[in-house]
């Protein structure tokens, strides 16, 4: 028959695409990132209905996992810690990051340096942020209080007080996580046409409504943009936390994928630390999910 | 003539803010713990010392952690490089079933919290047996989708008619894309080595779960370790953290734009 004969190549052709070679091409990536990515994520939901630690035999246990993760107080905690920290770094961190940007966006000289200076502190890895304020807030030794001292204030416990460590931590975590926004802000009000703000002082607006009604809508989609990255980092807060308190004092800095961490890994309760994090998840889905739909809205209303 | 503008006042204060930490930081690693121990303790020491490096040197392993996460890092910008290239350049100019569905699949992980994917990628290391090897910190960064997405959409924008040229040549594709795609990715090529670079470098979850013996430590590992064994040394904890950081604000300094341009793209796809 020459009509199948002459069909069997483009068959083989729908089935491997254009040339197999496309799918050794990806092959790599695939495997690596669908591997160790899909496969887990479905993995830690089969063990969050599990009791294991990580050498005997693991019991299927239900819903019981998530039914104690609601009533257990430290967990309890945990969330309410990540939700504070979150709740005082995400939007200081964005308005601290817009100031600066707006500081740094004019000709000056050393503007490049203030830059740079604004943006090292990103650049360090959480580890070495946390030793070295670590240092700066020790009680006894730390130059901050000394620093107080001078000006005749009392010495202060920081990270040593239950009710001040999670707030250092948020100051750790700004002068960190603004550069970031900083520089995020910068490269968008570059890209500003001058002609929308010299169009706008020509129509009349003062300085003050050009920022209102032509720079802020400009920014939106990059504010957007970092409400949500800043809140994926701060509900992911983990590396600051446990080099500098690891929870601690009284639990007063105990996070929550501190938490998933010390269940797993301290406490070998896998199944357990996998509902967590499940838990965790389910937050970050949602902020996920609700800025899809502010980016498809924002797609739609562009085109 | 232009007279320094009067935003100084207002600029320099700011960036002391966050220059004063970093500062400290150098200072603090060169004064001995007599001058660190005192109360009120010094602001600014007389002298300079460098027992807190001698003491770092002797205590600790940096050397061997310096060579392991160079080890690491090293690897995973490579290979990012190749994987993320090849991969992304079959989604941008291959036409091949299913590659649509893999493309949105890839983007999708770019949300999975890392939290939910460690406890279970921690089993699979260890049934493949890399748990406390350099394998383990290698193997989940060996190719990230982020890259795979970036290279993707910088092929996409490339004209198709530079490439027909070299098709016409007799060129095979992976020729193509060595000798006339890839260098014009240069900037997106350092986009991807510098922010799978940053990831890598300053890490200390994955390796923290995954390494026990102290010869496998990356500088992150060993300069938590390090400051929790020797927490009254704080002149040589601040020389471990210099010798940790000065490498990557170094490389910061040498390729700002470079930095720069990378740290932005991340908005990009916003």
């Amino acid at each position: 028959m020459p009509a199948a004969a002459e069909r069997s190549p483009s068959r083989l052709q729908r089935v491997f695409g254009d040339t197999p070679t496309a799918w050794l091409w990806v092959m790599p990536a695939v495997v690596i990132i669908l591997g160790l990515s899909l496969v887990p994520m479905g993995w830690a939901l089969l063990l969050s209905f599990q009791k294991s630690d990580f050498v005997t035999p693991s019991t299927w246990v239900g819903l019981d996992n998530y039914r104690r993760l609601a009533e257990d107080a430290t967990f309890r905690g945990a969330v309410q810690h990540t939700l504070l920290y979150t709740a005082a770094f995400v939007p200081l961190s964005i308005a601290g990051g817009l100031g600066i940007a707006l500081l740094l966006d004019r000709r000056v000289r050393f503007v490049g340096f203030y830059r740079t200076l604004v943006i090292v502190p990103y650049i360090m890895s959480a580890t070495a942020q946390g030793v070295l304020f670590s240092f700066v807030f020790d009680s006894q030794f730390g130059v901050a209080n000394s620093l107080l001292h001078t000006v005749g204030i009392g010495p202060q416990g920081f990270l040593q007080d239950p009710g001040q460590a999670l707030w250092v931590l948020v100051l750790i975590g700004l002068w960190s996580g603004v550069g970031f926004c900083t520089i995020i802000y910068l490269a968008a009000l570059q890209d500003i046409p001058r002609e929308l703000v010299e169009a706008a002082s020509i129509d009349g607006a003062r300085r003050r409504g050009v920022f209102m009604h032509v720079v802020l809508p400009a920014l939106r989609p990059v504010t957007v943009f970092l409400l949500v990255w800043q809140t994926f980092e701060s509900l992911q807060l983990f590396d600051l936390v446990f080099v500098t308190t690891r929870g601690g004092p009284l639990q007063s800095t105990t996070v929550v994928v501190l938490y998933v961490w010390q269940q797993a890994f301290e406490f070998f309760n896998a199944g357990y630390g996998a509902a967590a994090a499940y838990v965790l998840a389910f937050g970050l889905l949602v902020v996920a999910l609700v800025w899809g739909a502010y980016a498809r809205r924002r797609e739609a209303r562009l085109t | 003539m232009r007279r320094p503008s009067s935003w100084h006042l207002v600029l320099a204060p700011m960036a002391l803010v966050f220059a004063l930490p970093l500062l400290w930081l150098v200072v603090s690693s060169f004064m001995t713990n007599a001058q660190i121990n005192k109360f009120p303790p010094t602001i600014i020491p007389d002298s300079l010392h460098l027992d807190g490096y001698r003491y770092v040197f002797h205590t600790g392993h940096f050397g061997r952690w310096f060579a392991n996460s160079v080890i690491v890092a090293g690897t995973c910008v490579i290979s990012n490089l190749v994987f993320c290239s090849l991969a992304g350049y079959a989604f941008a100019r291959m036409r091949f079933r299913g590659s649509r569905v893999l493309l949105a699949l890839m983007l999708a992980t770019l949300v999975i919290p890392f939290q939910l994917t460690m406890i279970p990628t921690f089993l699979l290391m260890k049934h493949l047996g890399l748990i406390d090897s350099l394998g383990a910190l290698i193997l989940p960064s060996l190719v990230t989708p982020f890259g795979v997405f970036l290279l993707r959409q910088f092929f996409v924008s490339v004209p198709r008619e530079i490439e027909e040229a070299a098709w016409i040549d007799g060129c095979s594709r992976l020729a193509v894309l060595w000798k006339v795609v890839l260098p014009l990715a240069k900037p997106a090529l350092a986009t991807v080595a510098v922010l799978t670079l940053l990831a890598v470098w300053n890490d200390l979850t994955w390796p923290l779960i995954a390494i026990n013996s102290d010869s496998h430590y990356t500088v992150q590992l060993g300069l938590a370790t390090y400051q929790g064994a020797h927490r009254t040394q704080w002149s040589a904890v601040m020389a471990g953290n210099v010798l940790v950081t000065l490498p990557i604000v170094l490389a910061f300094l040498l390729a700002q734009r470079t930095f720069i341009r990378s740290l932005t793209s991340t908005a990009v796809k916003g």
